[in-house]
């Protein structure tokens, strides 16, 4: 198929930000104080706002390439657990407030170094998605900074539960620089600076990296932890059994 | 039996019920963070207006939840935030002497001039 790597990347992106996305949401009035509530919230509307962009970019592609009639809807409520692309980390489980934003910030500050490249591409509609993206992006970046800083140095009970969330956290990140074949940017080149700035952030936090650990992978070949198959039935069931419903 | 009302005014919430910088003692089974009076400008050249207020912890958080709270329908371009306590604000049993001497004071309004069409926000 014409164009199956760049599709490939693009749906990678979409499906990664999607699927955070979901997860987040279901902290919508859940969040431990109602501002918090409303900015994770505001977090998630910035992610499924880019995973429309992406998929609509993937469906253009897709149409020109194979006389299809996909459409951002049909790429993301009717494809299956295998066809998904996501990160692992997106689909991993909320969890307390710690393993939430500890994941928000990991990702937002990878997603921020690759916009950062995206930016440059030659490809116009990349470009400009990565444009209009990272302001966000940035945002989310210094908002979940801030939390690993105030949870990391703050009580007894706040900085177990972050130690707790890198635990458990830190074998997903690996994946962000093992590069698929399909992928847009070099990610492998961004983990330098990924590593400074987490770094710089845990410092700031009392935290540690762990050592060498074990790095789960999978998620960009369609391989998924358990997690994803209890996500993908919620998230389409609309359009699974009224096929075409809108509102 | 005796029982004591006491209502409170903006401004002078006692210490133990604001929290302050930092405090996140428990009251009823809830996080008891500092109230914020947030103001935002609506655009360059206007003045701050308060737009209401919200819970932070410190005022980098403050700021940050006036942001997701109170600007997210681009309503604003500048915001300020100022911790509640901090507020003076009168007693409404003063309004009488406070505000009503000035209702017959029409000379004191500025409207027996033209103002220039070049002015605006008056």
């Amino acid at each position: 198929m014409k164009n199956e790597n760049l599709i490939n990347g693009v749906l990678h992106i979409a499906d990664t930000v999607l699927i955070l996305g979901q997860r987040n949401a279901a902290w919508c009035a859940h969040g431990p104080i109602l501002e918090q509530d409303i900015a994770i919230t505001n977090i998630t509307l910035d992610l499924i706002g880019q995973a429309r962009n992406f998929y609509q970019y993937a469906a253009l592609l897709i149409n020109e390439a194979d006389n299809k009639n996909e459409t951002e809807d049909t790429l993301a409520f009717l494809r299956t657990e295998r066809d998904f692309k996501n990160l692992l980390i997106c689909e991993l489980p909320n969890g307390d407030w710690a393993q939430t934003i500890l994941r928000q910030f990991f990702f937002s500050s990878f997603q921020q170094l690759m916009y950062q490249e995206m930016i440059k591409s030659s490809d116009n509609q990349i470009a400009a998605i990565a444009a209009k993206s990272i302001k966000e992006t940035n945002y989310h970046v210094k908002w979940s900074s801030e939390w690993v800083i105030r949870l990391g140095d703050g009580t007894d009970e706040s900085n177990q539960r972050m130690k707790n969330a890198i635990e458990y956290l830190w074998q997903y990140t690996g994946e962000f620089f093992i590069a698929a074949e399909y992928e847009i940017i070099d990610v492998a080149a961004l983990k330098n600076d990924w590593l400074e700035k987490v770094k710089s952030i845990f410092d700031e936090a009392t935290l540690s990296i762990p050592e060498n650990t074990f790095m789960q992978t999978g998620g960009k070949t369609g391989v998924h932890t358990e997690h994803l198959g209890f996500i993908l039935p919620e998230m389409q069931s609309l359009q699974r059994n009224f096929p075409g419903a809108e509102w | 039996m005796n029982i004591q009302i006491k209502k409170f005014y903006y401004g002078d919430i006692p210490e133990e019920n604001t929290g302050g910088t930092g405090n996140t003692e428990k009251s009823s089974g809830e996080l008891s963070w500092p109230l914020w009076e947030v103001f935002i400008r609506s655009k360059q050249g206007l003045d701050h207006k308060h737009a209401g207020s919200l819970r932070a912890a410190d005022a980098q958080m403050a700021v940050e939840n006036a942001r997701d709270v109170y600007t997210r329908r681009q309503e604003g371009v500048s915001i300020w935030v100022v911790e509640s306590k901090h507020v003076h604000a009168s007693n409404p049993d003063d309004a009488e002497m406070f505000y009503e001497p000035a209702s017959d004071k029409i000379y004191r309004h500025p409207t027996f001039y033209d103002l220039p069409d070049e002015l605006k926000h008056m």
